[in-house]
């Protein structure tokens, strides 16, 4: 019982990881209908860039997070002018955003291979200080804690953000339907800059997030999260916020609840992926998403 | 004489791969021409060389009869597969194709027969650079006598409009269908080339990033004819050998040069390499160059 | 009768689109399709290509029972459509439009083709010039090798009408195909269709460019919230009230 208690507690925690980067890539695609597969890279780029301001930068981790989510925004928006925007007239923009974003995604992971080598890299000792709690048998840390307040927070502030403000409903508005939103005035160009501005940002936090619990960050961790991510939308709903929460949250329960029950880890991936392969079969909206796929 | 002795002793292995790469970007190429996005074209490729070697090794099965084995075998998935997935369109088919390779990947990679994660070791080695191009020749030729009959017809009209191809007769269904248990057969065929080429296989090698690579390959050379993946294969696969004959050797920017050319490509020439070919060649510099131009 | 609609009914989700509706198009009539937005005329054009199926109610071809067969399976029967955003394959010529929608009568064998047989050129080159004909009925041949993206709005419906005379169709089932012309425009494809007509193509056309209709139709079906208001010729359809009522009632008049 104890037992599964922990992994319970286990996969809510990692389940909210998943859950703060699969937000980002939903809402990018809730957007632009764009799935952008540089996500992942922004993800790792961003655990990277915050080890490197606490390491060589001496920063404290609670200056260096944000400082790190700013630069990946900022990246986010490099993004967008560089491998969306010029393709936003064609027909098919759809696919060719999915190339072009496959093409960001490498020159991302060459960037952070070439900048930060590949071995796997730690963040300093110090950086957090950890505290255990037994509650009734369970172990918490207080990383764990920290982790899962710090992605509600940025959750919640985003749901928030997309239902009070005006740039908010300016970006449901134009996932509605762009072109009646530039009817509107709403300056469309801009607003989906800061999506990308917004899921980048987010990418960043839970890469961050990622590498501090795990203590392991190295090029390529992107590629782990990057198809969970993926099982992450589709389960919650492609476009939808709180599908990819939820999603993210179930996703880890799985996870962490498939390698208790099998006892091995080899497994894990198999079954999350069989999940995906007959969500998408019998019902590819997922639990909340969309029916239809925008058509050019 | 001589010259070519040694330069097959220096750039043997590459000229195979170069070789088999362009087979199985064909393979995609088949699925693309139908305008359906199948990120499955590795793990049909895993299954063929799976297939093949084991009936070797462990059958004693001839060489020829392996091979056709993991091609026919690598169709009757694609066939299995290929029916309930083609009802979804773009990106979701193009995920669940890949959670399809990846399913197959884990499988592999706990199954005993297969041998796990150290892979099937010790498989003859007879495939000749004469039997990969030979195949190639073969295959791609089949290939482009595809363009002017029914099929490639049927393909054509399907990726540029599913819906008014059915209102033209088209079985739509039965001819995606098709182009997908092509695509695996020749990657499956492919892949049994694979396994007899180099003593062990294993499952690593026909994971997702070689399917994205696959795409790029198709991408770069351009989807418009069969020659395109042919050419994007035979460039990308022998670049890092150019790189490193200028003296590019470090890893990073290697990788950063095929993103940044993919993203070139999709920027500035979206119909790929062969785009640049074809505006030469052509009586109609401005018109479209479709199989009803051609005489014969 | 070629083509006989019975009582035909859609709902969606609560919402009868489509209540009863019954038409029939004599083989070698034209027969216009006229209502309101939002009557059900594209529904009901959606059915008769099988894009979706009746929820109750029978359409029959030739007196063979076609509802309930898929779009490609009705095309096989021998009706062919145009649409009413121009669904035309952008990147291929307008011979090739046109070849494309050779489908139904060009088997175009693969294995003559692989082996060069000159019997797979012979068959191409009738295909070619079979569809260089009907590029030539609707006015379209100098512009056979033109990508189909560079034609003009009413060339560009045109061509949509030659690729689906391609298939050699017993039912032609054009949806709004004047929609959004100039009298130019419209003129040169009312001639077309009469001409069509002249030679016995049965013709089943959507518009809502009035005079157009009149003068082209034998007889006319006028929907209305999903109902067959009435069915007539031209003269009794202009000057029945409730059609009158049925266009001025919900605020709209035309041309």
């Amino acid at each position: 019982m104890e037992l599964l208690a922990q992994q319970l507690v286990n996969g809510l925690f990692i389940g909210c990881v998943y859950g703060l980067f699969a937000v980002g890539y939903t809402l990018v695609f809730g957007v632009l209908d764009l799935l952008n597969l540089a996500h992942a890279a922004v993800f790792t780029i961003g655990g990277l860039v915050g080890l490197w301001l606490v390491d060589t930068g001496g920063l404290p981790i609670w200056a260096a997070f944000p400082l790190a989510v700013l630069f990946c925004g900022v990246l986010g928006l490099l993004l967008d002018r560089v491998a969306f925007a010029p393709l936003r007239q064609r027909a098919d923009s759809n696919f060719s955003g999915l190339i072009s974003s496959i093409a960001m995604a490498i020159i991302f992971e060459s960037a952070a291979l070439g900048l930060f080598g590949a071995r796997t890299v730690r963040f300093p000792e110090q950086t957090v200080t950890v505290h255990y709690w037994n509650v009734a048998g369970v172990f918490i840390t207080s990383l764990q804690v920290e982790i899962v307040a710090i992605s509600i927070l940025l959750m919640f502030a985003l749901t928030r953000f997309l239902a009070k403000s005006r740039v908010g409903k300016a970006i449901r508005a134009v996932a509605e339907n762009d072109r009646t939103a530039r009817l509107l005035g709403i300056h469309v160009d801009g607003i989906i800059a800061s999506t990308f501005f917004i899921s980048s940002a987010l990418g960043e936090a839970a890469g961050v997030l990622f590498g501090l619990y795990f203590n392991a960050l190295s090029p390529d961790m992107g590629h782990s999260i990057e198809l969970k991510g993926l099982a992450v939308i589709i389960l919650g709903g492609m476009g939808s916020i709180p599908g990819a929460i939820i999603g993210g949250l179930a996703f880890g329960l799985s996870e962490v609840l498939t390698v208790a029950l099998t006892g091995t880890s080899n497994l894990r991936d198999a079954v999350a992926f069989t999940v995906l392969f007959v969500v998408l079969i019998l019902r590819p909206s997922g639990i909340f998403g969309r029916k239809k796929l925008r058509e050019a | 004489m001589d010259a070519l002795h040694q330069f097959f002793a220096i750039y043997g292995s590459l000229v195979n791969f170069i070789g088999i790469n362009s087979l199985l970007a064909l393979s995609l190429y088949l699925t693309l021409a139908a305008g359906q996005l199948s990120l499955g074209s590795a793990a049909f490729a895993g299954i063929g060389a799976y297939t093949a070697g084991i009936l070797t090794m462990q059958l004693g099965a001839p060489y020829l009869l392996s091979l056709a084995a993991g091609a026919l075998l690598a169709a009757l998935v694609g066939l299995v597969i290929g029916l309930p997935v083609l009802r979804l369109r773009g990106v979701f088919l193009a995920i669940a194709t890949l959670s399809f390779g990846e399913v197959v990947r884990i499988a592999v990679l706990n199954i005993n027969i297969t041998g796990g994660a150290e892979g099937l070791v010790g498989i003859p080695n007879v495939t000749t650079t004469w039997g990969i191009y030979l195949s190639l020749a073969v295959i791609g030729y089949s290939i482009a006598r595809l363009r002017g009959s029914r099929i490639g017809w049927c393909f054509e009209c399907i990726r540029e409009d599913e819906t008014a191809a059915a209102a033209m007769g088209i079985n739509t269904t039965y001819y995606k269908v098709l182009s997908f248990v092509l695509g695996a057969a020749v990657a499956g065929f492919a892949g049994g080339l694979y396994a007899h080429l180099t003593y062990i296989i294993t499952p690593g090698e026909f994971g997702f990033s070689i399917a994205v690579d696959l795409l790029i390959y198709n991408i770069v050379g351009g989807i418009r004819v069969w020659y395109g993946p042919v050419l994007g294969a035979v460039l990308l696969t022998s670049l890092p050998e150019i790189l490193r004959g200028i003296g590019v050797t470090a890893g990073p920017i290697r990788m950063a040069v095929n993103g940044l050319i993919l993203l070139l490509v999709i920027l500035f020439l979206p119909n790929g390499l062969v785009s640049i070919f074809e505006r030469r060649g052509r009586r109609n510099p401005k018109g479209p160059s479709d199989a009803a131009l051609e005489e014969a | 009768m070629l083509l006989q609609v019975k009582n035909v009914t859609r709902t969606f989700g609560g919402v009868k689109a489509l209540d009863g509706v019954s038409l029939s198009v004599a083989e070698g009539e034209v027969h216009g399709l006229i209502g309101p937005n939002g009557a059900g005329k594209t529904t009901l054009l959606n059915v008769l290509s099988g894009i979706i199926a009746p929820s109750a109610g029978e359409v029959y071809l030739d007196a063979a029972p076609v509802h309930a067969l898929p779009v490609h399976k009705l095309a096989a029967k021998g009706i062919a459509r145009t649409f009413q955003n121009i669904r035309l394959f952008p990147a291929l010529s307008c011979l090739g439009n046109v070849m494309a929608g050779q489908h139904l009568v060009a088997p175009r064998p693969y294995l003559p083709r692989l082996f060069h047989l000159p019997s797979a050129r012979r068959q191409e080159r009738e295909h070619r010039l079979e569809a260089m004909a009907c590029l030539a009925r609707v006015g379209l041949e100098a512009k056979a090798h033109f990508s189909a993206k560079a034609l003009s709005y009413g060339e560009r419906r045109r061509l949509e009408i030659a690729r689906a005379l391609a298939s050699r169709p017993r039912l032609l089932l054009l949806d709004e195909p004047v929609a959004g012309m100039r009298k130019q425009g419209v003129d040169r494809i009312g001639r077309l269709i009469e001409s069509l007509a002249g030679e016995g193509m049965t013709i089943l056309l959507i518009e809502h460019n009035m005079s157009f209709v009149m003068g082209l139709s034998a007889n006319i079906t006028v929907l209305n919230f999903g109902r067959t208001l009435l069915t007539g010729t031209p003269d009794q359809v202009r000057r029945h009230p409730d059609v009158i009522e049925a266009y001025l009632g919900t605020g709209g008049h035309h041309a």
